[in-house]
């Protein structure tokens, strides 16, 4: 029979087998192994059967230290248990997986390797997680490819049942996890045939159990620990010979042959490279190459099982040749004398040599490659090769990065390029919401479907929630594609979005005589005139071909809307060649036919008609022979933007970071705040347009936008016409119509080169037009380029307006937050998004004096991923203080602020009573006991720390001047914020989120809660409701969200607030400002609307009204100050609800879609949900009505 | 009393069906219906618009955020992606079939022949024992002709036809130029039933928000007279198709009159939303005390009673409405 092939990326490819193999898998998601665990789970809710006909137990838990615990228990009963991860989590699994080896438990668990967050965070991929518990005595497997993930994940297994040493199975992160490629699989009779159900009962034999009870897990003493821990060594010393044989019989049963060190190369070889992972392919090739010209004779040796390391088998593998080895590892282990593989080939050759049963101690070099995804390309292993050629090559290099600050990089010539002339490549420029890469995935899929047909594709994406740029690689050809590295040079090239052309070079992988092909509005006669002087350069110079679609009409034409990608992938299909024109049609309809059947008859049918209609759009355009635009492309950043953004920022906007060398970099993380501002990234196609005449300056848009691009200012009406700085004619502006201001304007401002389109503050605007049907006081209208032009001269003629003095500004009001400068702004969240107008919120009230700690989830990632961040400073230079540390330890992290913060006002304290002699005591008590609430108040303590850092300047013989000057910031009232998600606060931080609540500091919580897990794509949190789909709550969550705000309360001592600014925004600022005033623990729950809920964001702020009329978001806020007063310190802010539950659930796929999928337990959900917001309801009031005594007392002595 | 009739082929106790309306929607409510005596139950309407708004919406909301970032390749489990279809309505039509004995008629509505009638393939697997298909369309397109309106109904019926092979019924308006021969039509490419009328929906504004007003209002006994005026034309001239009336019934008059007319069955829903579904009991009431007090002894006598058998209708129908008009009598009219 022949074995069935597919097109699968890495994770699936993993998955596949661990879920065959398995009777539970207990997880949490983390990039880039969650596809692992949601496949699992999504089988499971299927019913899919392991290879014993049952349905594994797929359990998602509070954190990857929980599903470790959890795997360890379930293993511990005898269950065969996996679990998938990589990254902090795998940190997170450790001491578990001492645990689980020292046990000799048999267990395979899934890495898709990844960069541990160090200097900063990054999903991408390198060996940092896996090298870092290598001490754990977990054996470690890798795999170079998709199909070498497959057939590894099961080896793996066999090798674990018969040597009960825990295997890591690991691949690279993203290269592999998420490269889509051809595979062999493995049928369930293969993998039957692979495992022993003998050693599957031993397995279970060894399980705890009451009928023949033992103790496991006992502690010892200095007496017997360290020969007990000894006792497990022959296993590991028998593990190589047992992985070897399972190797050996998975080749008899499959044909494809693994060795535990895989060489390959002339047997005679000089030089050879040491490496794990997918870069051994690459290594290969390129060696392959190389050999043909000679003059070196080169190897490479993949290293496969890297723990226990089999020195027999390592020097079996290496040609006794080999005069020189160079050990590429991917990850830096900073002060050791080398990285790991490199110190195990150095030991295992140096004692092979002087136990003299290795002739020559080869020369052994060893550097570091492809940190975070960096890309190792062929260009790369050759400059490695040329290195070991060398009389003194060099010890510890880099390659693939310019290091010009210690040296240690080697130069590679980037047009070294090895890729056979049968294989296209192709790159598609594409935006996130255009469907460029599901299209792609597609393609790779039709083609490689055949038997003899190979295809590849890997998928690059920017950091942006909006508007995000997608590169997509693809390679086609009649042999197996092994090219672990992104296309350097494309024979066909898509831009997917015209407005392409003007930031990104676009045709700079193009190949001479390459297919381009751009979405293009203009048709084929007027195209070119509107190409920038560079591209068109480049396509007479390459001698491209040039293919122009408005494919945006075409989509539009055929109902698809915004969704071009079905219109561009028949493009493809009909100019690469790859297939001829017909069968190409025929194959996309499938495909088509395939993917969307089961998202209706109606979808399939206006694809096909996309398709049809593509065909007849599609021309060619005939090229000049010389250029003839007058344009070029803009600059990237303005000319006005500070030199770091310059050199820095726009370096990585443009696409060229990868060229920034290490001397660009921060030493230590730290970066700049502001930067987003100039990041002009152009996504929405239409941008509100304010009338003036209509607008009642309420403040509720500029409170809603979550990019920020709504600014107000109110000022004399004489800077209009002020003949230094006049307006422009098209600025702008109203009389201000509050009383008392009556020689002052206001002006909206629209910052439209930011704005998103979401168009909330639209539907948030109160005004309608009396005259004129649907017109509001904010209304969308296109982006023309005229109007951005326009807008581009009012903005700086508005920022030339003085900010409104925050002392003027009244913080009670919606309407006076609107004069607050952000310091958030233009974040690259999602259009709509529901968390960032509570942090522009935050930023508005605090920001001067605000530090937060960020807990990792999406708030970090608009927050804080480069190339910019969205904090930013006032005009006096202060703002936000951001850091991230990790998802799991934020509470504990802002805690640590707080701590410091106390401790140094202690400090200033002493200091300042030491100094007062030289001050004046009353100064000094001036100082230490001015209130700071009030803005009033905070700008007179400023003035007073002004007054005092002149001073203390002066005292430069004083030593406790210095001192005192060196810590002199925190005199201003610090507002610590504790800022993340529902993962963070209800699962993986909770507990620490709990601990510091209970602490009785100064801190405040933010809680972002959007319900599920948003950053990693929707999965169940704690937070999830009942009834509502999600990952990992397939069938609608069965369990009600926790009750943190309850939990919380249940201290006494700590403010409670749940808001949601859609709701009350009043209701919202009012908590804002009493948790910051409260001066112990504050928690806030923010209702976040998210994409993840399903429905249209635009009517965000509509949802979250419904959500608390329903009384399923009832708002209150619970403040122990007001026991001060004698008053009930729980109030409930919102009215007995109004609505049924489902007439805010239902607007909401998440829960609708149970309703389509199942719709009894849908309705059942239903009704115990509504009982279960009604009752909740009746718990609020009744607290509502209880007087302070009813409450845990506060015993915090600072409140007396 | 024999008040059975047939209708679509159907045998049915009673010539009451229950119209499509919210009330259908619930398997408790439909047992009711059962129990107070209902002919058939419609279930409620499956609208055009809604099936390709949810498969547009589930295809949109998915697609949101999907593969656009290096951390989520979507937001949703992909079983959410794959159940745009209208689970929810074939879940109703098998649960209903398998709670009462009473035929259960589901309930299309739409205008274009596009994928979505589809649906009705799954509607018959799902049980239904025939199906309403309701043509609901306002020419607002003046380039539209009558010639056009009417092909386009008769298309979208053969569409639906040829995907089915249980009793298909078409649900009208009463705006075509020559209803007469629209109907004629429909029974000639074979639909089962007709059913007389649709209600077109007609907008109000709202003065104060400058804006339309989408309430529904119930039907009241005042409607009844367009549908009794081709109930009694078009009685008796059909080859194949049964006839059902259903506007304005509030009493058990309008349905005996519409009976007279010739209607093989009457549809209310109006009705029972206003006075609860025992108000069947009531309706069947009245028309068995009517047919009592007449002597009558089943419902196959009266049918078609009323029904014009002047060989020129036309002349008849101008007679009536000449004579109507000049008989008319009010405050401001002299006698």
């Amino acid at each position: 029979m022949t074995a069935q092939t597919a097109i699968m990326d890495g994770n699936t490819a993993a998955a596949y087998v661990a879920y065959r193999v398995n009777e539970v898998c207990a997880i949490y998601p983390i990039t880039p192994s969650s596809t692992m665990a949601e496949l699992a789970d999504e089988w499971s809710s299927a019913g899919l059967r392991n290879i014993w006909g049952d349905i594994p137990v797929v359990q998602e838990m509070q954190s990857e230290g929980g599903a470790a615990g959890a795997v360890h228990g379930a293993l511990q009963s005898g269950a065969l248990t996996t679990t998938f991860t990589a990254s902090q989590g795998l940190l997170l699994m450790m001491p578990n997986m001492f645990k689980i080896a020292g046990e000799l438990t048999a267990t395979v668990f899934h890495v898709a390797a990844r960069s541990l967050a160090t200097q900063a965070l990054s999903i991408f991929g390198d060996h940092s997680d896996v090298m870092a518990i290598r001490s754990t005595g977990f054996a470690l497997l890798a795999s170079g490819s998709v199909q070498e993930v497959h057939d590894l994940a099961l080896i793996a297994q066999v090798a674990t049942l018969e040597s009960r040493v825990p295997f890591l199975h690991f691949f690279d992160g993203f290269r592999t996890s998420h490269e889509v490629n051809k595979l062999t699989l493995l049928s369930d009779d293969d993998i039957r045939a692979m495992i022993r159900d003998d050693l599957v009962r031993a397995h279970r034999g060894r399980a705890l159990t009451p009928e023949h009870p033992v103790v496991r897990g006992t502690t010892h003493n200095p007496d017997t620990f360290f020969q007990a821990r000894e006792a497990a060594s022959p296993f590991y010393a028998g593990a190589p010979a047992i992985v070897e044989q399972a190797m050996a019989n998975f080749a008899k049963l499959t044909g494809r042959a693994y060795r535990l060190f895989e060489y390959d190369g002339p047997a005679d070889a000089e030089h050879v490279i040491v490496l794990i992972g997918s870069a051994g392919e690459t290594a290969r090739d390129t060696a392959t190459i190389l050999n043909r010209t000679g003059p070196q004779k080169l190897g490479v040796l993949q290293v496969r099982l890297y723990r226990p390391f089999s020195a027999a088998h390592f020097l079996a593998a290496l040609p006794v040749t080999t005069r020189a080895v160079a050990v590429l590892d991917r990850t830096k282990e900073p002060g050791s004398a080398g990285e790991p593989l490199y110190l195990d080939v150095v030991t295992t050759l140096a004692q092979a040599t002087a136990a003299g049963h290795w002739p020559v101690m080869p020369r052994v070099i060893g550097g570091r490659y492809g940190l975070s995804s960096k890309d190792f390309t062929p260009a790369m292993v050759k400059a490695v090769f040329d290195e070991l050629a060398k009389r003194e090559p060099r010890n510890s290099f880099t390659v693939g990065i310019d290091d010009d600050v210690s040296g240690s990089s080697l130069r590679f010539d980037p047009g070294f390029i090895i890729e056979p002339d049968d294989v296209v490549r192709a790159v598609f420029y594409g935006l996130g919401a255009d469907g460029t890469v599901g299209a792609n995935k597609n393609s790779v899929k039709i083609l490689a479907e055949d038997e003899g047909r190979y295809a590849q594709g890997y998928f690059v994406y920017d950091s942006h929630k909006s508007g995000a740029q997608t590169v997509s690689h693809l390679r086609f050809g009649p042999h197996p594609i092994r090219a672990p590295y992104l296309i350097a040079s494309a024979s066909f090239v898509a831009c997917h979005q015209f407005a392409f052309l003007d930031t990104v070079d676009v045709l700079a992988l193009a190949a001479l005589g390459a297919t381009f092909l751009l979405n293009c509005p203009y048709g084929p006669d007027e195209a070119w005139n509107h190409l920038p002087r560079s591209v068109q350069q480049e396509i007479i110079d390459k001698h491209l071909h040039l293919f122009v679609i408005d494919a945006s009409k075409v989509a539009r034409d055929t109902g698809l809307g915004g969704r071009i990608n079905t219109v561009l992938q028949t493009c493809f299909f009909a100019i690469s060649g790859v297939l001829p024109r017909e069968e190409a049609v025929k194959r996309i309809k499938h495909m088509i036919e395939k993917s969307y059947a089961r998202k209706g008859a109606d979808v399939v049918a206006k694809n096909f008609a996309a398709v049809d209609h593509t065909l007849v759009h599609l021309c060619e355009v005939a090229i000049p022979k010389t250029v003839s635009s007058d344009f070029e492309r803009k600059p990237i950043v303005s000319p006005s933007a500070p030199d770091f953004v310059q050199r820095f920022t726009a370096a990585v906007m443009a696409g060229r970071g990868d060229a920034l060398p290490v001397s660009a970099m921060p030493v230590d993380g730290t970066f700049p705040l502001g930067t987003a501002a100039w990041e002009k990234r152009n996504v929405a196609d239409e941008v509100p347009v304010w009338e003036t005449d209509l607008c009642i300056q309420c403040g509720q848009c500029a409170l809603a936008c979550p990019h920020s691009v709504i600014r107000a200012r109110f000022y004399d009406d004489d800077r209009l016409a002020d003949p230094n700085n006049p307006a422009p004619a098209t600025f702008k502006s109203a009389p201000v119509n509050a009383r008392g201001y009556p020689d002052s304007r206001f002006s909206l401002q629209f910052y439209v080169e930011d704005c998103t389109g979401c168009g909330i503050c639209v539907e948030v605007c109160p005004a309608h037009s009396l005259r004129e049907p649907g017109i509001k006081a904010i209304n969308m209208a296109p982006k023309a380029p005229a109007l951005v032009e326009t807008e581009r001269e009012n903005i700086a003629f508005f920022e030339r307006l003085p900010a409104n003095d925050r002392a003027l500004v009244d913080f009670a009001n919606v309407r006076g937050i609107q004069f607050l400068e952000p310091l958030f702004e233009f974040s690259g969240a999602c259009a709509g998004c529901g968390e960032t107008p509570y942090l522009r919120l935050l930023s508005q009230l605090f920001g001067d004096r605000l530090q937060i700690a960020n807990a990792t989830g999406c708030s970090s990632i608009y927050g804080g991923n480069l190339p910019v961040t969205p904090w930013t400073t006032d005009a006096q230079g202060r703002g936000p203080a951001w850091s991230n540390s990790l998802f799991e330890d934020n509470a504990e992290f802002g805690l640590g602020f707080r701590l410091a913060a106390d401790m140094h006002g202690g400090m200033v304290a002493r200091l300042l009573r030491d100094l007062a002699p030289q001050l004046g005591a009353a100064f000094v008590e001036a100082l230490l006991s001015a209130p700071q609430i009030r803005e009033s108040e905070i700008l007179a303590q400023r003035a007073r720390v002004a007054i005092l850092k002149q001073r203390l300047i002066a005292m430069t013989d004083e030593s406790r001047a210095l001192d005192l000057l060196s810590v002199l910031d925190y005199l201003v009232r610090r507002s610590i914020w504790l800022v993340g998600g529902d993962g963070w606060a209800y699962d993986i931080g909770y507990g620490g989120l709990d601990h510091v609540l209970a602490s009785g500091r100064d801190v405040n919580v933010l809680v972002l809660d959007t319900e599920v897990y948003s950053n990693t794509g929707g999965q169940a949190s704690k937070a999830t409701p009942l009834g509502a789909v999600a990952k990992f709550a397939t069938v609608g969550k069965r369990v009600a969200r926790k009750d943190l705000a309850l939990q919380a309360i249940a201290y006494g001592n700590v403010y409670v607030a749940q808001v949601a600014m859609g709701a009350n925004p009043q209701q919202t600022l009012l908590a804002f400002r009493e948790a910051e005033a409260w001066p112990g623990p504050s928690l806030i729950l923010a209702y976040s609307h998210c994409i993840a809920h399903g429905f249209d964001l635009r009517h965000g702020m509509r949802q979250q009204e419904l959500a608390t009329a329903s009384g399923y978001w009832p708002l209150f806020r619970f403040n122990p100050a007001m026991r001060n007063g004698g008053e009930a310190p729980f109030r409930l802010d919102s009215p007995r609800p109004t609505i049924s539950l489902k007439e805010y659930t239902y607007n909401e796929l998440r829960y609708r879609s149970l309703a389509t999928m199942k719709p009894r337990e849908a309705a059942e959900l239903l009704i115990l949900a509504q009982r279960a917001v009604l009752e909740k309801y009746a718990e609020y009031e009744a607290l509502a009505s209880r007087d302070g005594s009813r409450f845990q007392p506060d015993a915090s002595k600072r409140k007396g | 009393m024999d008040l059975s009739t047939r209708y679509l082929g159907l045998a049915l106790r009673n010539p009451i069906i229950v119209s499509a309306s919210p009330l259908s929607a619930d398997v408790g409510m439909i047992r009711q219906l059962e129990d107070v005596g209902a002919g058939a139950v419609v279930l409620p309407s499956l609208f055009e618009e809604q099936i390709r708004e949810e498969e547009r919406l589930v295809d949109l909301l998915t697609s949101v955020g999907a593969d656009s970032s290096p951390e989520a390749g979507s937001y949703f489990p992909a079983a959410v992606e794959y159940n745009a279809g209208p689970v929810g309505y074939l879940e109703l039509v098998a649960k209903a079939r398998a709670a009462v004995d009473l035929p259960i008629i589901a309930s299309l509505n739409g205008t274009t022949e596009a994928g979505w009638v589809d649906t009705a393939r799954l509607i018959e697997q799902a049980g239904a024992t025939a199906l309403e298909l309701n043509i609901y369309r306002i020419a607002s397109d003046p380039s539209v002709t009558g010639g056009q309106a009417e092909a386009d109904a008769v298309a979208l019926f053969q569409a639906v036809r040829a995907k089915v092979k249980l009793p298909v019924a078409v649900k009208l308006h009463p705006y075509f130029s020559a209803f007469g021969a629209v109907a004629r039509r429909l029974d000639d490419v074979g639909a089962d039933g007709l059913v007389l009328f649709n209600r077109l929906y007609q907008p109000d504004i709202d003065l104060v928000r400058l804006s339309w007003c989408n309430d529904i209002s119930l039907s009241s006994a005042t409607e009844i007279r367009l549908g009794l005026l081709w109930l009694s034309l078009l009685s008796g001239q059909l080859l194949h198709a049964s006839l059902a009336a259903g506007t304005g019934v509030e009493t058990a008059d309008e349905v005996v009159k519409y009976l007279l007319a010739g209607a093989d069955a009457v549809m209310t829903a109006s009705a029972l939303l206003r006075h609860g579904p025992g108000h069947l009991r009531t309706l069947l009431g009245g028309l068995e005390t009517w047919l009592d007090a007449r002597n009558f002894s089943a419902l196959a006598d009266i049918k078609g009673l009323m029904r014009h058998s002047h060989p020129n209708a036309e002349a008849q129908e101008r007679d009536d409405y000449i004579r109507g008009l000049l008989g008319y009598r009010g405050p401001y009219v002299e006698v």
